[in-house]
């Protein structure tokens, strides 16, 4: 029996909801009894694979084939390390690539799949699994019914926990065949927290007025080290790309801190951030409902209120 | 080109939810029901593309009893030329792509369309499992299509950006937020017409569930707000460091 965790990498490193996934793998691991190993595909370091060890790992699988851009053939191949590892439990990042996937892992395995939990399992055995939904109005106990499971996991909701031990890395064969799917070209920016990985999110809606008026919301996020992020009308004008809309219809995300700045707190918009710990909003109105379920609010005005709320916060950064 | 545009029925996404007396399942009672927004714009897309000289015909599919009908029409309104109901029960993801599977093998469709979830269950997965059940190409979170001739261009966002794919047809493509912007929707001659489009009904056995919801909750409330006068930012500083400890 095992835990088999698909650790994706981009760029030839993991992130920090990859190392999460592998503190959830750990703990599970012990609670069934067996281990949790670690499988991942295409170029990368064999000192970047060991550092899963930190979390627990200690059997890394790696084919160095470059499966992952097809999701038949990704699904292929982690199944494939599933059942050669007896995997009771397949875990997988909520990454737009690990959302893709998971499905057609659960098909192929015959399991049951549940996608972005929140934590660890309320009940191993059997798998019992905390979810939201009604894009975050209910949270529900989910039975994963089947002999296997397969998993996402939301960002930010196990957390970290070291667990040093010493890593091996295993080469598995290339034999994957001619993919379906291919790319012709990508376009990746550089330098960006992303807004699904971040630790804090900065948000603006239709409250800062126009396109010009980002550059002090950009800022905060600077020095927050945050990623940035708006609500659906500010995407649809234009203002802001479309990969940064939050919402029923957009990211979900689930970030320690969420600024909404000039955001009224639509339940469409909500849908996106009630996995939020803490919200905090600015607003012009004091009878905006994000106010509802923000947890610290200043009414004002954002063209006089964020140049002063980032002069606070960088003193605070610089520590005086 | 035929495209085939999965459609989930969903309550209205302003809909206050109810549960049962014991919580263990939802109260639907009062509740108005709507094309999923994400099988929505796959739709729309579709729609375009046709009037664009791009597709031939439309079908649209779902699983469901009779009453998802009038979401189906819905769809016929908006331009589907043409609506399957599976009659069966989407008792979960699984059932649901398994009873998808059984309609869509008896039809020749180049593009399958799903939305990358459907924001009853939000479970993200019908699409990817339809594909693996199909045993065709998946490309998801595709934020952009294009036709020409036979090949298809599609777009699909990654983390921190996105790539132009090209994948082997027939496919299922999961369509996300980008795929069209704003829903399609029924003109008035487009409702009446869609009163004599054919609606199908399609029998299939019960399909196995591999899933099951024991209990529903609502989020926990928050606290209320800590409001803090806009003349003193430093206070909200001090209390997200002392007191949050999130900076
Ligand atoms: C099917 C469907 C799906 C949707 N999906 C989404 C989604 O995914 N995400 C999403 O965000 N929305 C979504 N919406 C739209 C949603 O209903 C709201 O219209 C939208 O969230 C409002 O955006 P906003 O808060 O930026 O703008 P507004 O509602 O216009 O609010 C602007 C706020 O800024 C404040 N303000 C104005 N000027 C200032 C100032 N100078 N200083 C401080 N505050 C100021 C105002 O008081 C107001 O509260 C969806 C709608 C539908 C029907």
């Amino acid at each position: 029996m095992s835990v088999l965790i698909y650790a994706e990498h981009r760029d030839q490193k993991f992130n920090k909801a990859v190392y999460e996934l592998v503190s959830l793998g750990y703990r599970l691991a012990n609670e069934l009894n067996t281990q949790a190993i670690a499988f991942t595909s295409g170029d990368i370091a064999d000192d970047e694979l060991k550092s899963l060890g930190r979390f627990g790992c200690k059997t890394i699988l790696h084919t160095s084939a470059n499966v992952y851009d097809d999701e038949k053939q990704l699904a292929e191949t982690i199944s494939a390390a599933a059942l050669e590892n007896n995997a009771k439990v397949v875990l997988m990042p909520h990454s737009f690539r690990g959302r893709a996937v998971a499905p057609r892992i659960a098909v192929r395995l015959k399991a049951s799949l549940a996608q972005s939990i929140n934590g660890y399992p309320a009940s191993v055995q059997p798998m019992v699994v905390n979810k939201r939904a009604f894009s975050g109005k209910a949270l529900v106990k989910e039975n994963l019914d089947g002999d296997i499971s397969v998993i996402t996991l939301t960002p930010n909701t196990f957390g970290l926990h070291e667990n040093a031990v010493g890593a091996v890395v295993q080469a598995l064969p290339d034999n994957a065949g001619a993919p379906a799917t291919r790319v012709l070209q990508q376009e990746v920016q550089k330098g960006k927290i992303l807004l699904s990985e971040a630790d804090i999110v900065v948000s603006g809606g239709r409250g800062m007025r126009s396109a010009d008026n980002w550059q002090p919301l950009e800022e905060l996020a600077d020095i927050l080290g945050a990623a940035t992020a708006c609500s659906r009308p500010v995407s649809d004008e234009g203002w802001r790309p479309h990969h940064e809309h939050v919402g029923q219809t957009g990211k979900v995300v689930s970030p320690s801190l969420y600024f909404a700045l000039g955001i009224s707190g639509a339940i469409q918009h909500l849908a996106g951030i009630s996995g939020s710990k803490v919200i905090v909003a600015v607003n012009k109105d004091p009878e905006a409902p994000i106010f509802t379920v923000a947890d610290y609010g200043i009414v004002g005005d954002l063209q006089s209120v964020l140049p002063r709320l980032n002069e606070a916060f960088r003193k605070h950064k610089s520590g005086n | 080109m035929n495209i085939l545009v999965c459609i989930s029925n969903v309550p209205d996404t302003t809909t206050r939810i109810k549960f049962t007396a014991d919580n263990s399942a939802v109260d639907y009672t009062g509740v108005q029901w709507i094309i999923n927004p994400w099988d929505e714009l796959a739709l729309t897309r579709a729609i375009e593309l046709k009037e664009a000289g791009k597709v031939d015909k439309i079908t649209v599919v779902s699983v469901g009893n009779a009453a998802i009908e009038a979401t189906l029409r819905k769809a016929l309104a908006a331009g589907a030329d043409e609506a399957i109901r599976v009659d069966a029960r989407a008792a979960d993801s699984y059932a649901t792509a398994s009873h998808l599977a059984t309609a869509i093998k008896q039809l020749d469709a180049d593009l399958i369309l799903c939305g990358i979830e459907s924001s009853d269950y939000n479970g993200s997965s019908v699409g990817g499992m339809l594909a693996e059940i199909l045993d065709m190409p998946s490309v998801s979170s595709v934020s952009s299509l294009e036709i020409e001739g036979e090949s298809v261009k599609i777009a699909r966002e990654i983390e921190g950006g996105r790539q132009q794919v090209e994948t082997s047809l027939p496919a299922v493509l999961v369509v996300q937020k980008g795929i069209a912007i704003n829903p399609r929707i029924p003109s008035m001659r487009g409702i009446m017409t869609a009163r004599t489009k054919p609606l199908k009904v399609v029998a299939d056995a019960p399909a196995d569930t591999r899933t099951s919801i024991s209990t529903y909750e609502f989020p926990p409330q928050k606290s209320s707000c800590k409001m803090i006068d806009a003349e003193n930012p430093e206070q909200l500083v001090d209390l997200l460091h002392n007191e949050a400890r999130v900076v």
